[in-house]
Order: C-alpha cells, then structure tokens, then sequence
C-alpha cells in the first residue's frame, strides 16, 4: 500500500493548491464568447472556438443562486446538508454545501452573498489514506 | 419524407414489481399486447426498435424477440436517459417516414430496484456526493424547481399540489403503480426526501413496459384506420448550452427548443391541445414543464396548478395516467407508456378519466444529461 502524502489533496481538479498561497478556484474561461468553464477543455461548448481557452483565477465572493436541503442521500452520506449552487463575482456557478447556516428554508435567501472556504473534506480519504482538502460556502459577514 | 405515419397498435403492462421476471418477458408482454391490439403477428413486423436503460448492453431487443419470435429483422437497441423509450419509438417513426419499412415495432421496458437515482460522484479519489452538494435526481430537480420559486415566487405547496393532482388522476387509471389519493397535507407531510419535493412528490421506481405497432399511411389504409392515431410531429434535442448547465443540468432549454419544432411541424399551437402527458420525474419538474411546453406565460404556472386547470376536466389536463409520479416511471418504458395514454384518449377509449372529444395530444420526455423528446399525436378518423 502507498504511503500517504503528507499534504491534503484537492477534492476537484479546478481546486488549486499553490506551493505557497492560499489554495483557489480555478476557472476555465473562452477568449472569443467568455463562457466560462470548471477543469480544462480543447474547445467551447458554447461557441466551438477552439485553442481559446485561458485559465483564470474565480472569485471567492460570490451569491447564492439556488438551493434544496437534502435529508435522504446514498447509504453512508450524512443529512441533512444544503445543496447549493453559487453565482461567482466576476463569473463562474459552482457547486458546493452551504455551511454556518442552519438547514432550513426560512434561514436562507436566494441572492444572499457568501465566500468560499477552504476545509479537509468532512473527514474523507482514498483507499491509500489521503487527506483532501475541498471547498465549502458560508454566509458572508 | 413523405406520408404520415400512424400508430396502429399499442399497449402497456401495469406498471409493478415483478424480481420473478426477467427483463426480457417484461417487454415481451408489451410487444404481444401492441401486436395484439394492431391485429398482427411478429412475422408481419420488419424491423424493431428496443428502449431500455439499466442493461443498454444486453440486446435486450434481440432477447425479447428470443421470446415472441426470431424472425430475422434487423433490431436496434438505444439509451437515451429517460427519453429511452421516446427516443425508441422516434426512430422507428423516422425509419418508417423515410419509406424504408411499412410496419415495425418500437419497445420500451425497464426493471428497477428501489432507491435514489443520480450520480455518486465517486470516480477518482473520494465521493463528492454530500461534500460538493448533491446529485442525486431529488435534489437536481429541487433546484430546478427552486430557481422557478426565485423567479415567481412558487410555493411549496403549489409544487405539492401537482402530486395531488397525479395521484387523484391514477385512481382512474387501472394501469399506474398506485390508485391511492394523497392530500395536499399527507404530500406536504410525507418524508422530506430534497426540500421542496417529499417522498410523494418524488416518481415512482417500477418495473413496467411498452409498445407500439408503428405504420405507413399505405399500410394504416389497408388494415383500417377507425383505432390508428396519426403521429404529426415527432422531434427529439439535445441540451443547448446554457450559462449554469455544468453544475445545474438544464431541463427548459432543451424542453422549449424541442416544443418549438413541434408545434410547427404539427402546424399547431398549445392552444389546439386537448391533453398532455409530460415529464413530472418530480413535481417540481410539471410546474417548469407548463411554461416550457406554451401551456400558459412564464411566471403563471403556479396559478395553472391552483386554478385546477391542468386537472381532469380542467382547461388543458396533465398527466391523466397519473404520470410518473404515480403510475410508475420505468425508464425505458415511459416514453411510450405515455404515449399510449394520450393515443387511448384519441381512440376514446380512456374510461373514467377520458378526455371528451380528445383531437389533439402531446407526450412529452426528458433524459437528463440532457435529451428531450416531444410527440403531437392526432385522432386519425
């Protein structure tokens, strides 16, 4: 079996951890119609130009778009959780758990504004024992 | 392209749970029942189209035929999500519009377990699900539902309220899972599965299938066309790219598109339609749906759904087999187990839960990832 790194591993591709830095989200942006994409890619999907696009660094600010709590996943998953989906400053929708906030409707607004954190990812590791580190939501101050 | 193509038989199983059967003498059954209602026999069909999910790499079409009759014919074996069994019947419609076969046969059919459906998001290094939000079906289509709620200001109870509907509609329909009623408190209250949608507003995973006797205007002629129904649009798309589609799959854009080409190519609008089967996977789903498919403006669905004009008896019904939320949603078999229901209002044959003088119907699928298939179906003679 393969030793464990030391350092916690990014949970996604387009979560960057620099050598030295804080760790970021990277996005994936066409030159040509500025769509904007999470992981590498040869061409757009939105316009098909291909050899156009650039890496960029996302926001950590951004605006909750939507949400569902979620109380029944796959066997193993802890619930409840809040599923959102967030509107970067600056461009970018991403994926993640809304975290600081309590579970239920009435404590969550669409539009609300909230940063990207960076924690070990709720305590998950790989068959050789890695640690990862992921991204989460909370409520801006 | 030329004559219009007509469906001359087709049928569909009671939706159900059978582990003591195997795939393939599920779909059977429906292949029997469709040749039975068109008054043929496998040896008049020439060529077949098998819709099915879970097992896209078994032939499950060849397997069906090794039950009803090896007859030799070519068979083709498709998957497109939940639009499996539309997508199905849409080549086979398009095989025959293409003058090279006059009678063929598409098949739908599906058996599956209990439990969530959507990705784990295991892959490489540690699951995603719970870490990264959720994918499962249940919280995807919350979140669709949940941007309609932004928008206009939909409610809990008016996403709630399309269950009610579903369910009162399948206690006239002897074919769906359930024929039980379900108040808007016993929806409301049901185990929250992804809010807003509760266990009762979440489809029904069962075993089931479908199929249809698919004709050339020559051949409906010469058997009869008194029972066929006349396929007047047909039309299949795929997800046009939209702003948040990576991390929020997106079920209107592909839905108005595919609604669009079918309005003109039937030469209709939503106005002229008498009765609808479309994709409630959710009932967060049917509420996006009524403004995608032209059934009101944007922003009044919700008014649609408490105003009882999609109910039986209402303006334009929806979903009056139950729809998937409660006569069963078998992947494979949903596309032309809905498509069976609207042909059974055209021919007025529907019962209790028939729609009065029924001309015009539309089905309507989606297959997330995303594929979205429409059909307008009119009463022939």
């Amino acid at each position: 079996m393969a030793e464990a790194a030391a350092k916690p591993r990014p949970a996604v591709g387009f979560l960057k951890i620099p050598e030295s830095g804080e760790p970021y989200l990277e996005g994936h942006k066409c030159k040509v119609c500025g769509a904007m994409y999470l992981g590498e890619r040869s061409a757009c999907a939105k316009c098909g130009a291909r050899g156009q696009i650039e890496a960029v660094k996302l926001s950590n600010k951004g605006k909750l778009y939507v949400f569902s709590i979620v109380y029944r996943s796959f066997p193993g998953i802890q619930t409840p959780y809040i599923s959102a989906i967030v509107d970067l400053d600056g461009g970018g929708t991403v994926k993640g758990n809304l975290i600081g906030v309590e579970p239920d409707p009435k404590n969550i607004s669409f539009g609300m504004p909230v940063e990207v954190v960076y924690k070990d990812a709720l305590g998950r590791k790989d068959r050789e024992g890695n640690s990862y580190l992921s991204y989460f939501f909370q409520p801006a101050s | 392209m030329s004559e219009d193509v007509y469906v001359l038989g087709i049928d569909m199983i009671k939706f159900g749970r059978f582990p003591e059967k195997s795939l393939a003498e599920i779909g059977a059954e429906a292949a029997l029942l469709a040749l039975d209602d068109a008054g043929l026999k496998i040896q008049d069909i020439e060529a077949m189209w098998c819709g099915n999910l879970m097992q896209a790499n078994n032939m499950v079409g060849q397997q069906v035929l090794q039950q009803i009759g090896q007859t030799g014919i070519p068979v083709v074996n498709c998957a497109n999500a939940c639009a499996t069994g539309a997508t199905a019947f849409r080549d086979a419609w398009l095989a025959v519009k293409a003058g090279a076969y006059d009678v063929v046969l598409a098949v739908g059919v599906e058996q599956m377990g209990k439990g969530l459906l959507g990705g784990t998001g295991a892959g490489r290094g540690i699951p995603k699900e719970g870490l990264l939000g959720s994918m499962t079906m249940p919280a995807v289509f919350a979140e669709a539902g949940m941007e309609h709620a932004r928008k206009y200001g939909t409610t809990f109870e008016q996403f709630a309220k399309v269950s009610v509907k579903n369910h009162h509609h399948s206690t006239l329909n002897p074919k769906a899972m359930y024929q039980i009623e379900t108040p808007l408190e016993q929806v409301m209250g049901a185990e929250m599965i992804s809010y807003p949608n509760t266990k009762l507003m979440c489809s029904v995973n069962v075993d089931g299938s479908a199929a249809a006797v698919l004709v050339s205007e020559k051949k409906a002629r010469q058997l009869g066309m008194k029972r066929a129904v006349k396929i007047r649009a047909s039309v299949l798309t795929s997800d046009p790219w939209s702003e948040r589609d990576l991390v929020m799959p997106d079920v209107n854009t592909c839905t108005r598109l595919a609604a669009k080409k079918a309005y003109e190519m039937a030469g209709v609008g939503a106005d002229d339609i008498n009765l609808i089967e479309l994709h409630d996977c959710f009932a967060t789903a049917e509420i996006l749906h009524y403004e995608n498919l032209g059934l009101c403006k944007d922003g009044e669905a919700g008014k649609l759904i408490d105003e009882g004009q999609t109910a039986i008896g209402g303006r334009i019904p929806v979903n009056l087999s139950g729809g998937l939320l409660s006569k069963g949603h078998p992947l494979g078999a949903t596309g032309i187990a809905n498509i069976y229901e609207v042909s059974t209002h055209l021919r007025g044959e529907a019962g209790k839960r028939q729609v009065p003088n029924a001309k015009l119907g539309l089905t309507h699928v989606i297959g997330l990832g995303s594929a979205c298939a429409i059909h307008i179906l009119e009463k022939a003679a």
